[in-house]
């Protein structure tokens, strides 16, 4: 491996700095967007380097009331994290029953079983939004955060599965018999032993369980109609409705939506390839 | 970093069984998937169900009675006849085709330079993952944003070069597919690269060592020690990210919104138009069965190709 040219490890660095660039600069364009006034960003010719910085833009998104103009960016949040926190918990509580099952029983079509769910998950949103439009209005489900938290329930709960299935089996299943074996119940066992050090995998499913339903679009555009339920993704598109595309409120609302997702992604990153690798390895 | 299957799970799953020879709904595996198995049944299979149903019927949005109005395979005629249907899904197909083989070819080649670094493999990899966070409408909003034909980076930037043109990037069909194309991309590669360099850092050192002491050349490691490891890797990422290429919906959603004039429509968008725009609900749910067929065999093809592997690996482990 000495033996290589200097060139190639030139021509090696030049490609991975090109690589971090392509990756970062979309992201940091909204961002620096974000903070810009409509005139600059409208201007020609075109202005890069910014005179004047503000925050301004985040104030107005952040200050409009339904009703009054404007995109009510607040209630929206509001509404994203209550619907991705609840399907988050429930597709965790299930998700766990689930994917223990999956790891530490043999029974007779699990793989079936396995591939069924995951088939499951396969359906389009735009294909599973045209049914569900039909049963939620029904239902009276339509515009509710209840009926976004059971589907949204529903899309996560296969591959929460797959990433627990993948966490629970990296747990030496001897230390569950030792505890049996001093006279623990199952259900004792698993609390006490099985559970603790499954946290870690269970928390980096939660976080990408609910980076699922932050998300989301496809469904959340054609289930929610007004402030009551709609998302931070559905109510992004509102701003297009208007004459004139407010770029830099825009692009604050784009912050406010990556920036928690962000810092999740951040915290779980190396626990989540590991789950998605032992999770496939074992089906 | 991952446990087989343990010989000693035998003694486990016979134990509860052994304690209460009763019926099989009391069994632990049923009782702990009985509520995975009602939710999904109720809330996708069930619908789906519903779907088919409707797409038999003359179902008009503004009609809500016509879902009872049975027609049989008329709806499907109907699609099956239509020149932008047609167009819509040959142009999802090749967008799919395109997008699942250059992430892949992009991804190893990513995983291949982070892997050789020296310094800051770390930062890297966390920089490789940076897309996956993203929402497809954030994506989508980014490179409509960038690829806008007045106030877009790019065109300004081309300007600022003294290059005067206007590129139609989102107007054009052969451009606006390759601006989708390329936000998809960027949102989806990171799913290959962050296996496969997972898969990477697990090939044996001593295969690699002894590789060149015999003296072969880089191709010769590449093809026979190291893609023969990281081919299962290849595989579950083609499987995680078969199970949502429909996302690419919320891309050409905000980007274009399928047109101009239907020129960026893709089989997802089409659904959406005819069901809620057009309210010919009965054909939407047609098409969109039409697209569910599709990504089902989508991911059952990997996912067999994937079992298939998975045994060479455990063997292997």
């Amino acid at each position: 491996m000495n033996a290589e040219p200097v060139w190639i490890k030139w021509l090696r660095r030049l490609l991975t700095v090109l690589a971090v660039l392509f990756i970062v600069a979309p992201g940091f364009w909204v961002i620096y967007a974000a903070f810009r006034p409509n005139v600059e960003i409208m201007a020609k010719p075109p202005v890069w380097i910014s005179q004047q910085l503000t925050v301004q833009s985040f104030k107005n998104i952040f200050s409009s009331e339904p009703g009054q103009g404007g995109v009510p960016v607040g209630r929206y949040f509001v509404n994203s994290i209550v619907i991705s926190s609840a399907s988050t918990f429930l597709a965790m509580l299930f998700g766990m029953a689930g994917g223990y099952a999956f790891s530490r029983y043999q029974f007779k079509g699990k793989n079936a079983l396995f591939l069924g769910l995951m088939l499951c998950r396969t359906v389009p949103g735009v294909a599973l939004s045209l049914p569900l439009f039909i049963l939620f209005a029904r239902t009276g489900l339509i515009d509710t955060h209840f009926g976004l938290i059971l589907i949204y329930l529903a899309l996560n709960l296969p591959f929460s599965i797959w990433l627990l299935d993948g966490f629970f089996s990296q747990i030496p299943s001897d230390l569950r018999q030792a505890a049996e074996i001093d006279g623990c119940s199952a259900w004792q066992a698993f609390w006490r032993i099985e559970f603790p050090l499954a946290i870690p995998g269970i928390a980096s499913s939660a976080i990408f369980a609910f980076l699922t339903s932050w998300n989301e679009f496809a469904l959340a555009s054609q289930l929610t109609r007004s402030v009551n339920s709609k998302t931070l993704p559905v109510g992004l598109l509102d701003f297009s409705s208007e004459f004139t595309l407010d770029w830099t409120g825009m692009s604050a609302m784009a912050v406010v939506i990556i920036v928690p997702a962000l810092l999740m992604t951040f915290v779980i990153q190396r626990r989540l390839v590991s789950g998605l690798i032992a999770g496939g390895v074992k089906g | 970093m991952y446990e087989m299957n343990n010989p000693n799970q035998l003694r486990i799953s016979s134990k509860p069984t052994r304690r209460r020879k009763a019926s099989w709904f009391s069994s632990p595996p049923v009782l702990l998937l009985f509520p995975t198995v009602l939710v999904v049944g109720v809330l996708i299979v069930l619908p789906m169900l519903l779907s088919l149903y409707a797409s038999f019927t003359e179902y008009y949005l503004l009609r809500p009675d016509s879902i009872l109005k049975w027609v049989g395979f008329e709806n499907y005629r109907v699609i099956l006849s239509d020149s932008k249907f047609w167009s819509a899904f040959l142009r999802t197909i090749v967008f799919l085709t395109l997008a699942l083989n250059l992430e892949m070819l992009v991804g190893l080649g990513l995983a291949l330079l982070v892997n050789k670094a020296l310094h800051g493999k770390q930062v890297l990899r966390t920089i490789l993952m940076f897309p996956m966070t993203f929402s497809p409408i954030l994506v989508g909003y980014m490179f409509k944003y960038m690829f806008n034909d007045n106030i877009g980076v790019i065109n300004n930037g081309l300007q600022s070069l003294g290059i005067n043109a206007v590129i139609p990037w989102l107007i054009d069909e052969k451009l606006a597919f390759f601006s989708i194309l390329l936000a998809e991309m960027w949102m989806s590669t990171s799913v290959f690269s962050i296996l496969i360099l997972a898969g990477l850092l697990a090939v044996p050192q001593e295969q690699l060592e002894a590789a060149a002491v015999d003296g072969s050349n880089p191709w010769q490691t590449f093809r026979h020690i190291i893609l023969p490891h990281i081919q299962p890797f290849i595989l579950i990422a083609m499987t995680i990210r078969s199970l949502d290429v429909a996302r690419a919906y919320d891309i050409v959603q905000v980007m274009t919104g399928g047109g101009p004039a239907g020129r960026t429509e893709l089989l997802w968008t089409l659904i959406s138009r005819t069901g809620y725009v057009d309210s010919r609900m009965g054909e939407a749910n047609a098409m969109g069965f039409i697209a569910t067929i599709t990504s089902i065999l989508f991911t059952y093809s990997f996912y067999r190709q994937l079992s298939a592997a998975r045994n060479t690996l455990e063997g292997k482990a």
